[in-house]
Protein backbone atom coordinates (compact mmCIF):
# COMPACT_ATOMS: atom_id res chain seq x y z
CA UNK A 1 0.00 0.00 0.00
CA UNK A 2 2.93 2.10 0.77
CA UNK A 3 5.22 1.37 -2.30
CA UNK A 4 1.29 2.08 -4.13
CA UNK A 5 0.64 5.77 -2.74
CA UNK A 6 4.33 6.59 -3.39
CA UNK A 7 3.73 5.63 -6.83
CA UNK A 8 0.72 7.66 -7.20
CA UNK A 9 2.53 10.57 -5.16
CA UNK A 10 5.34 10.68 -8.19
CA UNK A 11 3.27 10.75 -10.57
CA UNK A 12 1.38 13.46 -9.45
CA UNK A 13 4.37 15.37 -8.82
CA UNK A 14 5.32 15.15 -12.46
CA UNK A 15 1.48 15.98 -13.65
CA UNK A 16 1.92 19.09 -11.32
CA UNK A 17 5.58 19.64 -13.22
CA UNK A 18 3.14 19.82 -16.76
CA UNK A 19 0.94 21.93 -14.62
CA UNK A 20 3.38 25.14 -13.97
CA UNK A 21 5.02 24.83 -17.57
CA UNK A 22 1.25 25.61 -18.70
CA UNK A 23 0.44 28.40 -16.16
CA UNK A 24 4.11 29.95 -16.81
CA UNK A 25 2.90 29.61 -19.98
CA UNK A 26 -0.25 31.96 -19.71
CA UNK A 27 2.24 34.86 -18.82
CA UNK A 28 4.83 34.24 -21.75
CA UNK A 29 2.29 33.96 -24.47
CA UNK A 30 0.33 37.26 -22.97
CA UNK A 31 1.41 40.31 -25.42
CA UNK A 32 1.17 42.91 -23.03
CA UNK A 33 4.13 44.07 -21.00
CA UNK A 34 3.46 43.27 -17.60
CA UNK A 35 5.89 46.21 -16.52
CA UNK A 36 3.45 48.42 -18.32
CA UNK A 37 0.72 47.14 -16.75
CA UNK A 38 1.68 47.15 -13.50
CA UNK A 39 3.36 51.32 -13.76
CA UNK A 40 0.60 52.30 -16.19
CA UNK A 41 1.10 53.24 -19.76
CA UNK A 42 2.68 56.69 -19.24
CA UNK A 43 5.62 55.47 -17.23
CA UNK A 44 9.14 56.44 -17.98
CA UNK A 45 11.10 54.20 -19.36
CA UNK A 46 13.37 53.97 -15.63
CA UNK A 47 10.93 53.00 -14.16
CA UNK A 48 9.85 50.12 -16.35
CA UNK A 49 12.85 48.91 -16.45
CA UNK A 50 13.22 48.68 -12.82
CA UNK A 51 9.95 46.91 -12.41
CA UNK A 52 11.34 44.64 -15.41
CA UNK A 53 14.47 44.15 -13.15
CA UNK A 54 12.08 43.28 -9.99
CA UNK A 55 10.02 40.87 -12.07
CA UNK A 56 13.24 39.24 -13.38
CA UNK A 57 11.56 39.89 -16.80
CA UNK A 58 15.42 40.92 -17.62
CA UNK A 59 16.53 36.72 -16.66
CA UNK A 60 16.38 33.94 -20.00
CA UNK A 61 13.32 32.13 -19.82
CA UNK A 62 14.50 29.06 -17.78
CA UNK A 63 15.39 31.22 -14.88
CA UNK A 64 12.41 32.78 -14.50
CA UNK A 65 10.39 29.79 -14.73
CA UNK A 66 12.59 28.21 -11.93
CA UNK A 67 12.22 31.19 -10.00
CA UNK A 68 7.98 30.71 -10.80
CA UNK A 69 8.30 27.43 -9.54
CA UNK A 70 10.49 27.57 -6.69
CA UNK A 71 8.04 31.04 -5.34
CA UNK A 72 4.85 29.29 -6.11
CA UNK A 73 6.61 26.16 -3.55
CA UNK A 74 6.80 28.87 -1.05
CA UNK A 75 3.47 29.74 -1.44
CA UNK A 76 4.08 33.13 -3.32
CA UNK A 77 2.22 32.94 -6.39
CA UNK A 78 3.31 36.82 -6.98
CA UNK A 79 0.91 40.03 -6.80
CA UNK A 80 -1.91 41.12 -8.52
CA UNK A 81 -1.15 44.06 -10.54
CA UNK A 82 -4.75 45.37 -10.23
CA UNK A 83 -5.09 44.54 -6.55
CA UNK A 84 -1.70 45.40 -5.36
CA UNK A 85 -2.29 42.04 -2.75
CA UNK A 86 -0.10 38.99 -2.48
CA UNK A 87 -2.05 36.73 -4.69
CA UNK A 88 -2.27 33.84 -2.69
CA UNK A 89 -3.93 35.84 0.14
CA UNK A 90 -6.60 37.35 -2.15
CA UNK A 91 -7.25 33.10 -2.98
CA UNK A 92 -7.38 32.31 0.51
CA UNK A 93 -9.51 34.81 1.56
CA UNK A 94 -12.15 33.91 -1.33
CA UNK A 95 -11.51 30.19 -0.66
CA UNK A 96 -14.50 29.77 2.40
CA UNK A 97 -17.29 31.38 0.38
CA UNK A 98 -16.28 28.74 -2.68
CA UNK A 99 -15.91 26.00 -0.39
CA UNK A 100 -19.74 26.36 1.04
CA UNK A 101 -21.01 26.54 -2.60
CA UNK A 102 -18.89 23.58 -3.57
CA UNK A 103 -20.56 21.50 -0.46
CA UNK A 104 -23.82 22.54 -0.62
CA UNK A 105 -23.78 22.35 -4.52
CA UNK A 106 -22.22 18.51 -4.22
CA UNK A 107 -24.30 17.30 -1.79
CA UNK A 108 -27.65 18.52 -3.21
CA UNK A 109 -26.68 16.81 -6.83
CA UNK A 110 -25.50 13.36 -5.16
CA UNK A 111 -28.86 13.46 -3.44
CA UNK A 112 -31.09 14.12 -6.29
CA UNK A 113 -28.46 12.22 -9.06
CA UNK A 114 -28.66 9.11 -6.54
CA UNK A 115 -32.45 9.30 -6.12
CA UNK A 116 -32.74 9.55 -10.09
CA UNK A 117 -30.59 7.04 -10.60
CA UNK A 118 -32.55 4.48 -8.30
CA UNK A 119 -35.71 4.94 -9.27
CA UNK A 120 -35.12 4.40 -13.13
CA UNK A 121 -33.10 1.55 -11.74
CA UNK A 122 -36.17 -0.02 -9.93
CA UNK A 123 -38.71 0.90 -13.11
CA UNK A 124 -36.05 -0.64 -15.73
CA UNK A 125 -36.87 0.07 -19.32
CA UNK A 126 -40.64 1.02 -17.89
CA UNK A 127 -42.22 4.76 -17.84
CA UNK A 128 -40.22 6.36 -15.37
CA UNK A 129 -36.83 5.02 -16.72
CA UNK A 130 -37.43 6.63 -20.02
CA UNK A 131 -38.80 9.78 -18.68
CA UNK A 132 -35.69 10.24 -16.06
CA UNK A 133 -33.72 9.48 -18.75
CA UNK A 134 -34.77 12.72 -21.06
CA UNK A 135 -35.10 14.45 -17.93
CA UNK A 136 -31.65 13.81 -16.73
CA UNK A 137 -30.51 14.81 -20.86
CA UNK A 138 -32.72 18.03 -20.34
CA UNK A 139 -30.36 18.79 -16.95
CA UNK A 140 -26.50 18.13 -18.79
CA UNK A 141 -27.70 20.58 -21.65
CA UNK A 142 -29.00 23.59 -19.39
CA UNK A 143 -26.30 26.16 -20.07
CA UNK A 144 -25.57 27.10 -15.64
CA UNK A 145 -25.69 30.76 -16.72
CA UNK A 146 -28.59 30.58 -18.01
CA UNK A 147 -30.08 28.56 -15.84
CA UNK A 148 -28.78 31.07 -12.84
CA UNK A 149 -29.95 34.13 -14.68
CA UNK A 150 -33.55 32.50 -14.65
CA UNK A 151 -33.77 31.65 -11.44
CA UNK A 152 -32.88 35.13 -10.20
CA UNK A 153 -35.30 36.63 -12.61
CA UNK A 154 -38.05 34.66 -11.44
CA UNK A 155 -37.43 33.75 -7.81
CA UNK A 156 -35.01 37.19 -6.68
CA UNK A 157 -36.88 39.57 -9.03
CA UNK A 158 -40.64 38.57 -9.85
CA UNK A 159 -41.09 36.51 -6.41
CA UNK A 160 -38.72 38.76 -4.46
CA UNK A 161 -38.38 35.08 -2.17
CA UNK A 162 -34.37 35.20 -2.21
CA UNK A 163 -31.65 37.42 -2.09
CA UNK A 164 -30.50 38.67 -5.63
CA UNK A 165 -27.01 38.09 -5.25
CA UNK A 166 -24.07 38.34 -2.88
CA UNK A 167 -23.78 36.56 0.36
CA UNK A 168 -26.28 37.45 2.77
CA UNK A 169 -27.40 34.50 4.79
CA UNK A 170 -28.07 31.07 4.21
CA UNK A 171 -30.88 31.81 1.76
CA UNK A 172 -28.11 33.25 -0.60
CA UNK A 173 -27.22 29.83 -0.75
CA UNK A 174 -30.15 28.07 -2.13
CA UNK A 175 -30.30 29.47 -6.07
CA UNK A 176 -26.46 29.34 -6.57
CA UNK A 177 -27.27 25.68 -5.16
CA UNK A 178 -29.44 24.71 -7.53
CA UNK A 179 -27.88 26.37 -10.74
CA UNK A 180 -24.96 24.02 -9.97
CA UNK A 181 -26.46 20.58 -8.47
CA UNK A 182 -28.87 20.49 -11.59
CA UNK A 183 -26.29 19.46 -14.05
CA UNK A 184 -24.23 17.38 -11.91
CA UNK A 185 -27.71 15.26 -10.77
CA UNK A 186 -28.28 14.65 -14.12
CA UNK A 187 -25.05 13.20 -15.16
CA UNK A 188 -25.01 11.27 -11.92
CA UNK A 189 -28.47 9.66 -12.54
CA UNK A 190 -26.72 8.54 -16.25
CA UNK A 191 -24.20 7.26 -14.42
CA UNK A 192 -25.69 5.67 -11.64
CA UNK A 193 -28.26 4.11 -14.21
CA UNK A 194 -25.63 2.43 -16.08
CA UNK A 195 -23.66 1.05 -13.35
CA UNK A 196 -27.07 -0.12 -11.48
CA UNK A 197 -27.99 -1.93 -14.71
CA UNK A 198 -24.79 -3.93 -15.18
CA UNK A 199 -24.34 -4.58 -11.71
CA UNK A 200 -28.67 -6.09 -11.97
CA UNK A 201 -27.50 -8.13 -14.71
CA UNK A 202 -24.51 -10.10 -12.79
CA UNK A 203 -24.64 -13.43 -11.26
CA UNK A 204 -24.33 -12.26 -7.27
CA UNK A 205 -27.74 -10.34 -7.79
CA UNK A 206 -29.32 -13.47 -9.11
CA UNK A 207 -27.89 -15.71 -6.24
CA UNK A 208 -29.42 -12.46 -4.26
CA UNK A 209 -32.54 -12.84 -5.76
CA UNK A 210 -32.42 -16.80 -6.31
CA UNK A 211 -32.17 -16.78 -2.35
CA UNK A 212 -35.41 -15.40 -1.95
CA UNK A 213 -34.63 -11.73 -1.50
CA UNK A 214 -37.17 -8.78 -2.62
CA UNK A 215 -36.20 -6.62 -5.37
CA UNK A 216 -36.23 -3.65 -3.22
CA UNK A 217 -33.43 -5.24 -1.04
CA UNK A 218 -31.44 -6.85 -4.03
CA UNK A 219 -31.55 -3.24 -5.39
CA UNK A 220 -30.15 -1.14 -2.74
CA UNK A 221 -28.02 -3.52 -0.67
CA UNK A 222 -26.18 -5.70 -3.67
CA UNK A 223 -26.78 -3.42 -6.79
CA UNK A 224 -26.38 -0.14 -5.04
CA UNK A 225 -23.86 -0.84 -2.74
CA UNK A 226 -21.39 -1.99 -6.29
CA UNK A 227 -22.33 0.79 -8.39
CA UNK A 228 -22.17 3.78 -6.35
CA UNK A 229 -18.35 3.25 -5.55
CA UNK A 230 -17.63 4.62 -9.22
CA UNK A 231 -20.13 7.44 -8.48
CA UNK A 232 -18.33 8.51 -5.49
CA UNK A 233 -14.80 8.33 -6.86
CA UNK A 234 -16.14 10.89 -9.90
CA UNK A 235 -18.09 13.40 -7.48
CA UNK A 236 -14.54 13.47 -5.39
CA UNK A 237 -13.43 14.69 -8.59
CA UNK A 238 -16.45 17.02 -9.72
CA UNK A 239 -15.50 17.84 -5.42
CA UNK A 240 -12.26 19.18 -6.52
CA UNK A 241 -13.73 21.33 -9.74
CA UNK A 242 -16.08 22.95 -7.31
CA UNK A 243 -13.43 23.77 -4.90
CA UNK A 244 -11.47 25.32 -7.68
CA UNK A 245 -13.95 27.97 -8.01
CA UNK A 246 -17.05 27.83 -10.34
CA UNK A 247 -16.75 31.03 -12.76
CA UNK A 248 -20.32 31.15 -14.10
CA UNK A 249 -22.76 30.46 -10.91
CA UNK A 250 -20.37 32.69 -8.88
CA UNK A 251 -20.52 35.43 -11.57
CA UNK A 252 -24.25 35.21 -12.94
CA UNK A 253 -24.98 35.39 -8.54
CA UNK A 254 -22.24 38.07 -7.66
CA UNK A 255 -20.71 35.27 -5.18
CA UNK A 256 -17.64 36.39 -3.12
CA UNK A 257 -15.66 33.03 -4.28
CA UNK A 258 -12.53 32.36 -6.26
CA UNK A 259 -14.42 32.08 -9.63
CA UNK A 260 -15.93 35.47 -9.07
CA UNK A 261 -11.88 36.32 -8.58
CA UNK A 262 -10.82 34.57 -11.81
CA UNK A 263 -13.79 36.54 -13.80
CA UNK A 264 -12.00 39.83 -12.72
CA UNK A 265 -8.74 38.52 -12.94
CA UNK A 266 -9.40 38.26 -16.57
CA UNK A 267 -11.37 41.25 -17.17
CA UNK A 268 -8.44 43.28 -15.80
CA UNK A 269 -6.17 41.16 -17.39
CA UNK A 270 -4.86 40.61 -13.93
CA UNK A 271 -1.67 37.99 -14.54
CA UNK A 272 -0.58 36.94 -11.71
CA UNK A 273 -3.99 36.61 -10.72
CA UNK A 274 -5.28 34.50 -13.59
CA UNK A 275 -2.33 32.14 -12.93
CA UNK A 276 -2.32 31.52 -9.37
CA UNK A 277 -5.99 31.00 -9.75
CA UNK A 278 -5.76 28.12 -12.49
CA UNK A 279 -2.59 26.78 -10.74
CA UNK A 280 -4.79 26.31 -7.68
CA UNK A 281 -7.39 24.69 -9.33
CA UNK A 282 -5.28 22.59 -11.07
CA UNK A 283 -3.32 21.45 -7.93
CA UNK A 284 -6.38 20.63 -6.04
CA UNK A 285 -7.76 18.48 -9.11
CA UNK A 286 -4.38 16.53 -8.99
CA UNK A 287 -4.53 16.38 -5.02
CA UNK A 288 -7.94 15.30 -5.09
CA UNK A 289 -7.36 12.47 -7.90
CA UNK A 290 -4.41 10.86 -5.55
CA UNK A 291 -7.51 10.92 -2.55
CA UNK A 292 -9.00 9.16 -4.88
CA UNK A 293 -6.83 6.70 -6.08
CA UNK A 294 -5.67 5.59 -2.87
CA UNK A 295 -9.15 5.62 -1.31
CA UNK A 296 -10.38 3.38 -4.74
CA UNK A 297 -7.21 1.06 -3.78
CA UNK A 298 -7.98 0.70 -0.05
CA UNK A 299 -11.49 -0.52 -1.24
CA UNK A 300 -10.60 -2.91 -3.99
CA UNK A 301 -7.22 -4.47 -3.13
CA UNK A 302 -7.47 -5.90 -6.67
CA UNK A 303 -6.13 -2.06 -7.74
CA UNK A 304 -3.41 -2.54 -4.76
CA UNK A 305 -1.80 -5.76 -5.36
CA UNK A 306 -1.40 -3.83 -8.87
CA UNK A 307 -3.64 -7.20 -10.40
CA UNK A 308 -5.56 -4.23 -12.89
CA UNK A 309 -5.52 -0.78 -13.38
CA UNK B 1 -34.55 -0.03 -24.37
CA UNK B 2 -33.91 -0.25 -28.40
CA UNK B 3 -37.04 0.96 -29.52
CA UNK B 4 -36.45 4.44 -27.05
CA UNK B 5 -33.22 5.02 -28.49
CA UNK B 6 -34.43 5.05 -31.62
CA UNK B 7 -36.85 7.76 -30.77
CA UNK B 8 -34.48 9.55 -28.76
CA UNK B 9 -31.78 9.61 -31.78
CA UNK B 10 -34.83 10.29 -34.50
CA UNK B 11 -35.80 13.50 -32.19
CA UNK B 12 -32.27 14.48 -31.66
CA UNK B 13 -31.36 14.12 -35.72
CA UNK B 14 -35.02 15.74 -36.39
CA UNK B 15 -34.10 18.83 -33.98
CA UNK B 16 -30.70 19.12 -35.52
CA UNK B 17 -31.77 19.23 -39.08
CA UNK B 18 -34.21 21.86 -38.41
CA UNK B 19 -31.18 24.11 -36.21
CA UNK B 20 -28.74 23.35 -39.61
CA UNK B 21 -31.78 24.45 -42.08
CA UNK B 22 -32.26 27.24 -39.85
CA UNK B 23 -28.22 28.48 -39.84
CA UNK B 24 -28.49 28.41 -43.57
CA UNK B 25 -31.47 29.39 -44.22
CA UNK B 26 -30.84 32.61 -41.75
CA UNK B 27 -30.97 35.56 -44.81
CA UNK B 28 -34.32 34.21 -45.73
CA UNK B 29 -36.02 33.23 -42.41
CA UNK B 30 -35.19 36.32 -40.63
CA UNK B 31 -38.06 38.84 -40.59
CA UNK B 32 -35.69 41.83 -39.99
CA UNK B 33 -31.71 42.65 -40.22
CA UNK B 34 -30.00 40.91 -37.28
CA UNK B 35 -27.86 44.28 -36.35
CA UNK B 36 -30.37 46.74 -38.01
CA UNK B 37 -32.90 48.96 -35.59
CA UNK B 38 -36.12 47.81 -36.50
CA UNK B 39 -38.18 49.07 -34.11
CA UNK B 40 -39.26 52.75 -33.07
CA UNK B 41 -38.49 51.99 -29.35
CA UNK B 42 -34.82 52.87 -29.95
CA UNK B 43 -32.83 52.79 -26.07
CA UNK B 44 -35.66 50.63 -24.64
CA UNK B 45 -36.27 46.88 -24.76
CA UNK B 46 -39.84 46.21 -25.96
CA UNK B 47 -41.35 42.82 -25.32
CA UNK B 48 -43.00 40.53 -27.48
CA UNK B 49 -45.33 41.79 -29.70
CA UNK B 50 -47.36 40.53 -32.88
CA UNK B 51 -44.31 42.35 -35.05
CA UNK B 52 -41.77 41.61 -33.18
CA UNK B 53 -42.61 38.26 -31.06
CA UNK B 54 -39.74 37.86 -29.33
CA UNK B 55 -38.96 41.51 -28.63
CA UNK B 56 -36.75 43.64 -29.45
CA UNK B 57 -33.41 44.59 -27.45
CA UNK B 58 -32.20 47.98 -26.60
CA UNK B 59 -30.89 49.41 -29.55
CA UNK B 60 -34.70 47.98 -31.26
CA UNK B 61 -33.19 45.09 -33.05
CA UNK B 62 -35.63 42.23 -33.56
CA UNK B 63 -34.51 39.25 -30.75
CA UNK B 64 -36.02 36.49 -33.26
CA UNK B 65 -34.10 37.67 -36.01
CA UNK B 66 -31.11 37.97 -33.99
CA UNK B 67 -31.31 34.05 -32.52
CA UNK B 68 -31.82 32.98 -36.12
CA UNK B 69 -28.14 34.66 -37.03
CA UNK B 70 -27.23 33.38 -34.26
CA UNK B 71 -27.78 29.56 -35.34
CA UNK B 72 -25.61 30.34 -38.16
CA UNK B 73 -22.33 31.59 -35.65
CA UNK B 74 -22.84 29.44 -32.58
CA UNK B 75 -23.51 26.12 -35.05
CA UNK B 76 -20.07 27.27 -36.51
CA UNK B 77 -17.88 28.24 -33.93
CA UNK B 78 -19.29 24.80 -32.31
CA UNK B 79 -18.79 22.53 -35.29
CA UNK B 80 -15.63 23.53 -36.16
CA UNK B 81 -14.29 23.90 -32.20
CA UNK B 82 -15.41 20.15 -32.31
CA UNK B 83 -13.32 19.66 -35.17
CA UNK B 84 -10.38 20.75 -33.58
CA UNK B 85 -11.08 19.25 -30.68
CA UNK B 86 -11.40 15.69 -32.51
CA UNK B 87 -8.37 16.36 -34.60
CA UNK B 88 -6.23 16.62 -31.45
CA UNK B 89 -7.69 13.93 -29.67
CA UNK B 90 -7.95 11.04 -32.09
CA UNK B 91 -4.19 11.78 -33.47
CA UNK B 92 -3.51 11.56 -29.86
CA UNK B 93 -5.06 8.72 -28.74
CA UNK B 94 -4.37 6.46 -31.74
CA UNK B 95 -0.38 6.90 -31.40
CA UNK B 96 -0.69 6.45 -27.47
CA UNK B 97 -2.71 3.14 -28.51
CA UNK B 98 -1.21 1.69 -31.07
CA UNK B 99 2.67 2.77 -30.40
CA UNK B 100 2.61 1.85 -26.21
CA UNK B 101 5.16 1.80 -24.69
CA UNK B 102 7.42 5.33 -23.77
CA UNK B 103 5.04 7.26 -26.16
CA UNK B 104 1.68 5.99 -24.28
CA UNK B 105 3.14 6.77 -21.35
CA UNK B 106 3.98 10.54 -22.07
CA UNK B 107 1.09 11.11 -23.98
CA UNK B 108 -1.40 10.03 -21.36
CA UNK B 109 0.83 11.91 -18.71
CA UNK B 110 -0.03 15.02 -20.73
CA UNK B 111 -3.42 14.15 -21.11
CA UNK B 112 -3.95 13.45 -16.76
CA UNK B 113 -1.73 16.89 -16.75
CA UNK B 114 -4.78 18.04 -19.38
CA UNK B 115 -7.64 16.91 -16.72
CA UNK B 116 -6.44 18.26 -14.47
CA UNK B 117 -7.12 21.92 -14.89
CA UNK B 118 -10.65 23.28 -14.58
CA UNK B 119 -11.74 23.77 -18.45
CA UNK B 120 -13.64 26.35 -18.27
CA UNK B 121 -10.84 28.48 -16.29
CA UNK B 122 -8.05 27.44 -18.34
CA UNK B 123 -10.01 28.52 -21.47
CA UNK B 124 -10.61 31.82 -19.88
CA UNK B 125 -7.19 32.63 -19.12
CA UNK B 126 -5.71 31.37 -23.18
CA UNK B 127 -8.65 33.50 -24.40
CA UNK B 128 -7.56 36.18 -22.69
CA UNK B 129 -4.32 36.29 -22.93
CA UNK B 130 -4.49 35.76 -27.30
CA UNK B 131 -7.08 38.22 -27.48
CA UNK B 132 -10.66 37.25 -28.29
CA UNK B 133 -11.14 36.50 -32.16
CA UNK B 134 -13.25 33.86 -34.23
CA UNK B 135 -9.38 31.67 -34.37
CA UNK B 136 -8.35 32.06 -30.50
CA UNK B 137 -11.39 30.86 -29.60
CA UNK B 138 -11.30 27.52 -32.01
CA UNK B 139 -8.16 26.92 -30.76
CA UNK B 140 -8.42 27.18 -27.12
CA UNK B 141 -11.99 25.36 -26.69
CA UNK B 142 -9.98 22.72 -28.89
CA UNK B 143 -7.16 22.78 -26.71
CA UNK B 144 -9.07 22.25 -23.60
CA UNK B 145 -11.64 19.62 -24.72
CA UNK B 146 -9.70 16.95 -26.69
CA UNK B 147 -8.77 14.86 -23.07
CA UNK B 148 -12.06 12.84 -22.87
CA UNK B 149 -11.89 12.07 -27.15
CA UNK B 150 -8.23 11.08 -26.63
CA UNK B 151 -9.02 8.57 -23.47
CA UNK B 152 -11.88 6.72 -25.01
CA UNK B 153 -10.20 6.66 -29.02
CA UNK B 154 -6.82 5.29 -27.29
CA UNK B 155 -9.31 2.70 -25.79
CA UNK B 156 -10.92 1.36 -28.26
CA UNK B 157 -7.56 1.66 -30.75
CA UNK B 158 -5.42 -0.56 -28.08
CA UNK B 159 -7.98 -3.54 -28.50
CA UNK B 160 -8.44 -2.81 -31.79
CA UNK B 161 -4.46 -3.29 -32.53
CA UNK B 162 -4.91 -6.92 -31.08
CA UNK B 163 -7.55 -8.03 -33.35
CA UNK B 164 -6.63 -10.74 -35.77
CA UNK B 165 -7.18 -8.15 -39.22
CA UNK B 166 -4.55 -5.75 -37.89
CA UNK B 167 -2.06 -8.67 -36.94
CA UNK B 168 -2.61 -10.10 -40.57
CA UNK B 169 -1.86 -6.86 -42.41
CA UNK B 170 1.29 -5.90 -39.81
CA UNK B 171 2.48 -9.49 -40.74
CA UNK B 172 2.31 -8.86 -44.56
CA UNK B 173 4.19 -6.05 -43.90
CA UNK B 174 2.04 -3.03 -43.60
CA UNK B 175 3.74 -0.13 -42.01
CA UNK B 176 2.34 1.66 -38.43
CA UNK B 177 1.00 4.57 -40.71
CA UNK B 178 -0.84 2.04 -42.81
CA UNK B 179 -1.92 0.24 -40.32
CA UNK B 180 -3.08 2.77 -38.32
CA UNK B 181 -4.98 4.52 -41.13
CA UNK B 182 -6.61 1.91 -42.93
CA UNK B 183 -7.25 -0.81 -40.48
CA UNK B 184 -7.45 0.63 -36.67
CA UNK B 185 -9.03 4.32 -37.77
CA UNK B 186 -12.08 3.10 -39.87
CA UNK B 187 -12.97 0.39 -37.18
CA UNK B 188 -12.54 3.42 -34.56
CA UNK B 189 -14.80 5.19 -36.44
CA UNK B 190 -18.13 4.74 -35.30
CA UNK B 191 -17.11 5.84 -31.41
CA UNK B 192 -15.46 8.38 -32.88
CA UNK B 193 -18.08 9.40 -34.26
CA UNK B 194 -20.25 9.40 -30.93
CA UNK B 195 -17.63 11.50 -29.63
CA UNK B 196 -18.59 14.16 -32.49
CA UNK B 197 -21.59 14.58 -31.71
CA UNK B 198 -21.64 14.88 -27.73
CA UNK B 199 -18.55 16.40 -28.04
CA UNK B 200 -20.58 19.06 -30.49
CA UNK B 201 -22.77 20.06 -27.01
CA UNK B 202 -19.52 20.45 -25.27
CA UNK B 203 -18.55 23.06 -27.31
CA UNK B 204 -21.30 24.31 -27.50
CA UNK B 205 -21.63 24.80 -23.76
CA UNK B 206 -18.21 26.10 -23.58
CA UNK B 207 -18.86 28.38 -26.47
CA UNK B 208 -21.55 30.05 -25.20
CA UNK B 209 -20.07 29.79 -21.29
CA UNK B 210 -17.26 32.34 -22.90
CA UNK B 211 -19.37 34.10 -25.08
CA UNK B 212 -21.37 35.29 -21.70
CA UNK B 213 -17.98 36.09 -20.09
CA UNK B 214 -17.20 38.51 -22.79
CA UNK B 215 -15.05 36.18 -24.28
CA UNK B 216 -16.71 35.12 -27.59
CA UNK B 217 -16.61 36.10 -30.65
CA UNK B 218 -16.32 39.63 -30.80
CA UNK B 219 -19.13 41.75 -31.89
CA UNK B 220 -21.37 42.60 -34.00
CA UNK B 221 -21.77 38.95 -34.52
CA UNK B 222 -24.84 38.20 -32.65
CA UNK B 223 -24.29 35.10 -30.96
CA UNK B 224 -26.88 33.13 -28.75
CA UNK B 225 -24.05 33.42 -25.82
CA UNK B 226 -23.42 37.47 -26.26
CA UNK B 227 -26.95 38.27 -26.53
CA UNK B 228 -27.65 36.89 -23.14
CA UNK B 229 -24.45 39.06 -21.73
CA UNK B 230 -25.38 41.65 -22.98
CA UNK B 231 -29.00 41.40 -21.57
CA UNK B 232 -27.73 41.77 -18.18
CA UNK B 233 -28.31 45.34 -17.89
CA UNK B 234 -32.03 44.75 -18.37
CA UNK B 235 -32.96 41.69 -16.32
CA UNK B 236 -35.25 43.55 -14.85
CA UNK B 237 -37.01 45.13 -17.23
CA UNK B 238 -36.65 43.02 -20.20
CA UNK B 239 -36.20 39.36 -18.91
CA UNK B 240 -36.79 38.42 -22.63
CA UNK B 241 -33.60 39.41 -23.74
CA UNK B 242 -31.86 36.61 -21.90
CA UNK B 243 -35.06 33.75 -21.88
CA UNK B 244 -35.03 33.54 -25.61
CA UNK B 245 -31.40 33.13 -26.91
CA UNK B 246 -31.11 30.82 -23.38
CA UNK B 247 -33.86 28.70 -24.85
CA UNK B 248 -32.03 28.63 -28.10
CA UNK B 249 -28.73 27.01 -26.54
CA UNK B 250 -30.65 24.70 -24.71
CA UNK B 251 -32.36 23.24 -27.51
CA UNK B 252 -29.32 23.17 -30.03
CA UNK B 253 -27.12 21.36 -26.50
CA UNK B 254 -30.25 18.97 -25.84
CA UNK B 255 -30.24 18.00 -29.81
CA UNK B 256 -26.86 17.10 -29.87
CA UNK B 257 -27.05 15.32 -26.84
CA UNK B 258 -30.36 13.13 -27.49
CA UNK B 259 -28.88 12.43 -30.92
CA UNK B 260 -25.80 10.76 -29.33
CA UNK B 261 -26.68 9.00 -26.15
CA UNK B 262 -30.06 7.58 -28.12
CA UNK B 263 -27.50 6.16 -30.41
CA UNK B 264 -25.35 4.67 -27.33
CA UNK B 265 -29.06 3.30 -25.75
CA UNK B 266 -29.80 1.65 -29.38
CA UNK B 267 -26.85 -0.04 -29.72
CA UNK B 268 -26.65 -0.57 -25.36
CA UNK B 269 -23.36 0.36 -25.24
CA UNK B 270 -22.26 1.77 -21.67
CA UNK B 271 -22.21 5.56 -20.97
CA UNK B 272 -19.24 5.10 -19.09
CA UNK B 273 -16.80 4.02 -21.91
CA UNK B 274 -18.29 6.58 -23.65
CA UNK B 275 -18.10 9.14 -21.12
Amino acid sequence: MVAFILRRLVVGAGVLLGVSIVTFLIAFVVPADPAVAMAGAKADPQTLAMIRTQLGLDQPVYVQYAQYVERALHGDLGRSYIRRESVTDLIVGRFPATAILAVSAMAAALVLGVAMGLISGAWRDRMPDHLLLVLSLGFVSIPVFWLGTMLLIVAALYLRALPLGGFSGWSSLILPTITLALGSAGYYARILHTNLTDALDQEYVRTARGKGLSRRQVLVKHALANALIPLLTLAGLDLAGLLSGVVLTETVFNWPGIGRLAYEAVVNLDIPLIMGTVLFGAVLVVLANIVVDVLYAWLDPRIRLGAIG
Amino acid sequence: MTAKGKLMEMTGAFMITLLVITAIGAPLLAPHDPAQAVAETFGDPAGPSRAFPLGTDELGRDVLSRIIWGARISLEVAVTAMVVTMVIGVAIGLIAGFFGGAADFALMRLTDMMLAFPTLLLAMAFVTVLRPSLLSILLVIGLVSWTGVARVVRAETLSLAQRDFVLAARALGATPRRLIIWHVLPNALPVIVVMAVLGTSGTLLLDAGLSFLGLGVPPPTPSWGRMIEESTMYFRTAPWLAAFPGLAIFYAVLAFNLLGYGYLRRRGASNAALK
